[in-house]
């Protein structure tokens, strides 16, 4: 299945993505079904909330590295194996969380070998969902990069 | 699953037959299916409900969860995955034979299966206690209709015009979510335990402390190396004869594994039932797995019962997979624990044995267990949203030899690992 992958070999560490990715969940979608009124966004009682995030740290000669990390959707998804509430599920190879049934316990945080779950401010975890559970329908990320250092393909 | 004609017609036929309904057994169904889509499917559990997560009983007495949402799996699970669910304590499972392939059933029936897999889980431990026989309103806490029950006092208590004084025997993790969910509704609550500390089943002797007086400043009141000598008219007398009233009192002292059927049959029992690695006991074609069984923990390299919910669910499904002629193997067992209480975090895997390093990073302090170039287990307090990429080096027995551990064990990312393992971890399918 499509899968967002990362080359740190070119991502600029610019950040776009999880700003992307925040705004693109945001849930403040106008009329047309896409979130375009970032004001209200980012201004809002809900600050967005990033489900990747940019690594940024060592050096390598003159470049520092950075990288974003998403969830990988693993084949043996330990987070969805250890759900103690059924919240999370695999859909077409696509992991997604009710967040009806989310408690917010973090079992899915000690599972997750990437630490790609992250906490909202009402009590329940998010993750990405390759943004075709919001408006934007491709994962937002990926649309954001300047640089094509995030992409969504099938790889073996 | 229909009645056969050419037998009694107290006979079930199944090809396989799952007991328990719950991670372990509901693990196993889905396991089943991942490698048989069709043959026969039999599901027993003597709660009448449709499967529901057991440590969420602590939620809805909290009023946290809705009842719809108490749910392990959707309402369609058993007809999306052709499993006939006999629900009800008619059947409970009261003896299984392992050479005939039969189980009988309360009500009088017989299962005839070709394999099984035992997901019975465990059963809450009371140690004899003068008066237990005649106490009133006392409840131990692992099933839905135990949070009933305790519900029903409660809203009993409140029609007086008053809350009700609480008392818990057991300061483990059931005892503590049961005084989490009881706190803003109580108007006292009491925690005995005859063990000196708090959590000895998550905590190190070091840590416990520093967790109970977080705990206490957010209202509980313990009686730690104390026991209920006895029980009187909706009272307690403890070991150092102080009495305590209490409305409710629940009793958590431990779980066991559920062993009682397995065990006559002949089927081989450490504390649980033991298994090889593809969850198979020594009788063949009857598996277990769950809270009821031992098994490897790779992070002590000793067998025992870890009974956690995620495990449960893998033994499952590595039972079910094995029962429908796949190979799958459960290598991967070591006890995970998330814990909230009272708003505060805490974190665990793995088991405390080696040097213990401690990194307070502000937001979270963390207590590494290590050992030979790997890390054996951590406890984290305070919330810690990458400590999955900690669990894994304890899944992986990861050496750290190669990584920066320095940064890592500050702060948990993908950048400590070399190169390579970057690029297995972010560039390619898992």
């Amino acid at each position: 299945m499509k899968r967002v992958y990362v080359n740190e070999e070119v991502c600029l560490g610019c950040h776009l993505c999880e700003f992307e990715c925040a705004y693109a969940n945001s849930g403040a979608p106008d009329e047309t079904g896409r979130p375009n009124n970032m004001f209200k966004a980012f201004n809002g009682p809900k600050t967005p909330v990033a489900r990747i995030r940019v690594e940024e740290g060592e050096m390598r000669g003159d470049d520092r590295i950075c990288f974003a990390v998403s969830c990988r959707h693993c084949e043996t998804p330990y987070c969805v194996e250890g759900c103690i509430t059924g919240a999370l599920s695999v859909e077409d190879g696509v992991i997604k969380i009710d967040d009806e049934r989310c408690i917010g316990c973090r079992t899915c945080t000690v599972m997750c070998p990437y630490g790609c779950l992250v906490y909202s401010d009402h009590h329940t975890m998010l993750k990405c969902e390759l943004c075709l559970e919001n408006s934007t329908g491709s994962p937002a990320c990926v649309q954001a990069c300047p640089n094509r250092a995030i992409v969504y393909e099938e790889r073996q | 699953m229909k009645k056969d004609s050419n037998m009694e017609e107290n006979t079930i036929r199944t090809q396989y037959l799952v007991i328990g309904n719950s991670a372990a057994g509901i693990g196993a169904v889905q396991g089943i299916r991942s490698v048989d889509p069709s043959g026969q499917l039999l599901l027993l559990s003597d709660e009448p409900h449709h499967t529901y997560s057991r440590p969420l009983i602590s939620y809805w007495l909290q009023g946290r969860v809705e009842p719809e949402n108490m749910v392990y799996r959707d309402t369609d699970f058993y007809d999306d995955n052709g499993v006939t669910a006999l629900l009800g304590p008619d059947y409970r499972v009261e003896s299984i034979d392992g050479e005939n392939k039969t189980a009988k059933l309360a009500n009088g029936q017989t299962v005839v299966f070709d394999k099984a897999v035992i997901a019975s889980g465990s059963a809450p431990f009371v140690p004899p206690i003068g008066g237990l026989e005649t106490a009133q309103d006392d409840f131990t806490f692992t099933k839905l209709a135990d949070a009933q029950g305790v519900r029903d006092v409660v809203d009993r208590v409140n029609e007086e015009g008053r809350q009700p004084k609480v008392v818990i025997l057991g300061a483990g993790l059931i005892g503590l979510k049961a005084a989490e969910a009881l706190n803003d509704q109580a108007e006292s609550i009491i925690i005995i335990d005859l063990a000196p500390r708090v959590l000895p089943s998550v905590l190190t002797e070091g840590t416990a402390g520093y967790v109970q007086e977080i705990l206490a400043d957010r209202g509980l009141d313990f009686r730690l190396g104390r026991s209920i000598a006895s029980i009187g008219d909706h009272q307690v007398t403890l070991s150092d004869d102080e009495t305590l009233p209490y409305d409710v009192l629940i009793l958590a002292a431990g779980t066991r594994p559920a062993v009682g059927f397995a065990k006559e049959a002949g089927i081989e029992c450490g504390r649980g039932i033991l298994t090889d690695e593809h969850q198979e006991t020594n009788m063949a074609g009857i598996y277990a797995a769950g809270d009821c069984t031992d098994s490897m923990d790779i992070s002590s390299g000793q067998v025992r019962n870890m009974a956690v919910l995620p495990n449960a669910f893998m033994q499952g499904q590595t039972a079910g997979v094995s029962m429908a002629g796949e190979e799958a193997v459960y290598d991967k067992g070591f006890p995970v624990n998330s814990l909230g209480l009272l708003g505060f975090y805490m974190l665990s895997a793995g088991s405390y044995t080696g040097d213990e390093l401690v990194v307070n990073d502000g937001e979270c302090v963390k207590h590494f267990f290590l050992g030979d170039d790997r890390l054996n287990g951590f406890i984290i307090f305070g919330d810690c949203p990458r400590a999955g990429i900690y669990t894994d080096l304890i899944r992986n027995k990861t050496d750290l030899a190669g990584i920066d551990t320095d940064r890592l064990f500050r702060e948990p990312g993908i950048m400590a690992f070399g190169t390579q393992a970057r690029a297995a971890k972010v560039a390619r399918p898992h």
